[in-house]
């Protein structure tokens, strides 16, 4: 018997003008598992990640999560479903008014009515399962790295103990190794809490060492769709061109509009 | 004729604009009177937004009631009305020159800087980031920026006026040879109530139109360091030019029978 769907996603569109960005999005990802979107750069990624989450409004089609269809859940059912999701966005998005231990119990205090003091301690505690010590806590977060602000990040992320993580480009703007250090991280977090996770990347890597399987999404549809295990045995034109990393192929690059 | 299309979509767009900005006041108003209000953001607002341009506020009222002081003695002596000079001046200050000098000031110190923080949350999705950690931004970045507006902007005027007669005094007594006692006299002798209180109302609504403003522009930036800067400009215009059109709005409510 097949694991059910933690998120499903069904003939979605979105369009801004007459650009046409995800034109029938039909995707599944299992309770427990990971799943990489992978694809170029405005193939629409970001834009799926941000329909999953209710930042933007799909055009046509449904997204259903844990049973419930968000394209026309109300608000309150909207809400509870963002309070079971955590997400490490591209550029961390840290708010620069608020200390790194702030941050990453923000969701705590604000989200679930934490009291300030047990939030720190939680969100101290926190900053260790990424590798930070207690000594950054009152750091702005522009003194850090990008590294640094990208565990913080998770840390922010991992802190109410989501069913559903997200993750935009984890490994984008930091060096390769920095990159490996974030993928762990991302795989010992997600397996810790047990979580659903969606990641979106073009670093063929990081896919790789993430999910458990991988979407392929070219002109606004999933092209292709299976076990990470798979990549390298695909016959897809596609995918095999997108993993070579190769210019020639059918991939249709647009290198004008990229 | 080809010069109706451009004039026409810019009609278009201009009418466009009025109703977004309507829809975002609804929105903060309705956010405004609805749980959870962010008390702790609030005073920490009113202090960014009142306590932080005291000096710049205070500077700007003093030299205008000096000023206003020694523009009307010059005026009035012509028909030998120097006496009217302390009247003058309390009158100039508590219903036009503080609310609307203050407004003005407040719109481009504070404007600005919420246009530029909001539209930096904006473009570096830190805004994105309050919604997956179940806040609403409504709540959170504008409705504390609006009403700390609305509350701190009439104690500022208020503060703003007494300075500005401070500073009309000064000069009456010290520069132009008015006595203590009577420039005192004549300052309450016709001020009424009604001359403090349109100007604390305009205040009031200069605040609201300063952070709704600063915080529509910064909201709705886009398109990285240039649009936000660009969302800085247009907050200090429109709010510049909202604070003195409604000006004329509220003068003629209280003033015109």
């Amino acid at each position: 018997m097949s694991t059910p769907a933690k998120i499903s996603l069904r003939n979605v569109h979105k369009a801004f003008g007459a650009k046409k960005v995800l034109q029938g999005v039909d995707l599944d990802v299992a309770a427990g598992s990971s799943v990489a979107i992978i694809g170029g750069s405005g193939t629409g990624k970001s834009v799926t990640l941000k329909c999953i989450l209710g930042l933007l409004t799909p055009d046509q089609g449904s997204i259903v999560i844990d049973g419930l269809d968000m394209t026309t859940a109300i608000r309150s059912d909207h809400e509870a479903m963002l309070a079971k999701t955590g997400m490490l966005f591209q550029g961390a998005a840290l708010f620069d008014s608020l200390s790194v231990w702030e941050n990453v119990a923000f969701g705590l205090i604000e989200g679930k009515g934490m009291k300030p003091k047990l939030a720190r301690d939680l969100a101290i505690a926190r900053l260790a399962d990424v590798g930070l010590d207690a000594d950054v806590a009152n750091l702005s977060p522009a003194s850090l790295s990008g590294g640094m602000q990208k565990r913080v990040g998770l840390a922010r992320a991992i802190a109410t103990e989501p069913e559903i993580l997200f993750f935009d480009e984890p490994t984008t703007g930091i060096d390769p190794i920095m990159g490996d250090v974030i993928n762990d991280l991302i795989v010992k977090c997600t397996r810790e809490l047990g979580a659903s996770a969606v990641t979106i990347t073009h670093d063929m890597a990081s896919a790789r060492k993430i999910a458990d399987r991988v979407a392929m999404l070219y002109q606004g549809k999933i092209i292709w769709d299976g076990p990470v295990s798979e990549i390298d045995q695909t016959d897809n034109p596609y995918l095999q061109q997108f993993v070579a990393g190769d210019i020639e192929g059918p991939l249709d690059l647009d290198l004008k509009h990229l | 004729m080809p010069i109706f299309a451009p004039v026409g979509r810019m009609f278009l767009s201009f009418l466009a604009l009025v109703g977004r900005v309507t829809v975002f006041a609804g929105r903060t108003i309705g956010h405004m009177i609805a749980p959870p209000i962010y008390f702790r953001l609030i005073f920490k607002q009113m202090r960014e937004i009142g306590y932080f341009s005291l000096p710049v506020v205070a500077m700007t009222t003093l030299f205008a009631g000096m000023v206003l002081a020694l523009q009307s003695y010059s005026g009035f002596s012509r028909f030998s009305a120097e006496s009217a000079v302390a009247t003058v001046v309390v009158i100039s200050m508590t219903r036009e020159l503080g609310p609307v000098l203050a407004g003005l000031m407040v719109a481009g110190r504070v404007g600005a800087a919420i246009a530029a923080e909001i539209g930096t949350m904006r473009v570096t999705e830190q805004i994105d980031a309050l919604v997956t950690l179940s806040t609403n931004p409504f709540k959170y970045l504008v409705v504390p920026r609006v009403i700390a507006g609305l509350i701190t902007l009439p104690i500022l005027v208020l503060i703003g006026d007494i300075i500005g007669v401070l500073g009309g005094y000064l000069v009456g007594v010290n520069k132009l040879g008015f006595n203590e006692a009577s420039y005192i006299r004549s300052t309450f002798q016709y001020l009424e109530q009604l001359d403090v209180v349109s100007g604390l109302v305009k205040a009031a609504v200069f605040g609201f139109i300063i952070t709704l403003m600063g915080c529509y522009h910064g909201y709705n930036s886009r398109g990285g360091a240039q649009g936000v800067g660009q969302a800085t400009t247009n907050a200090v215009v429109s709010s510049s030019i909202l604070i003195l059109i409604s000006n004329y709005v509220v003068t003629e409510l209280f003033f015109t029978r």
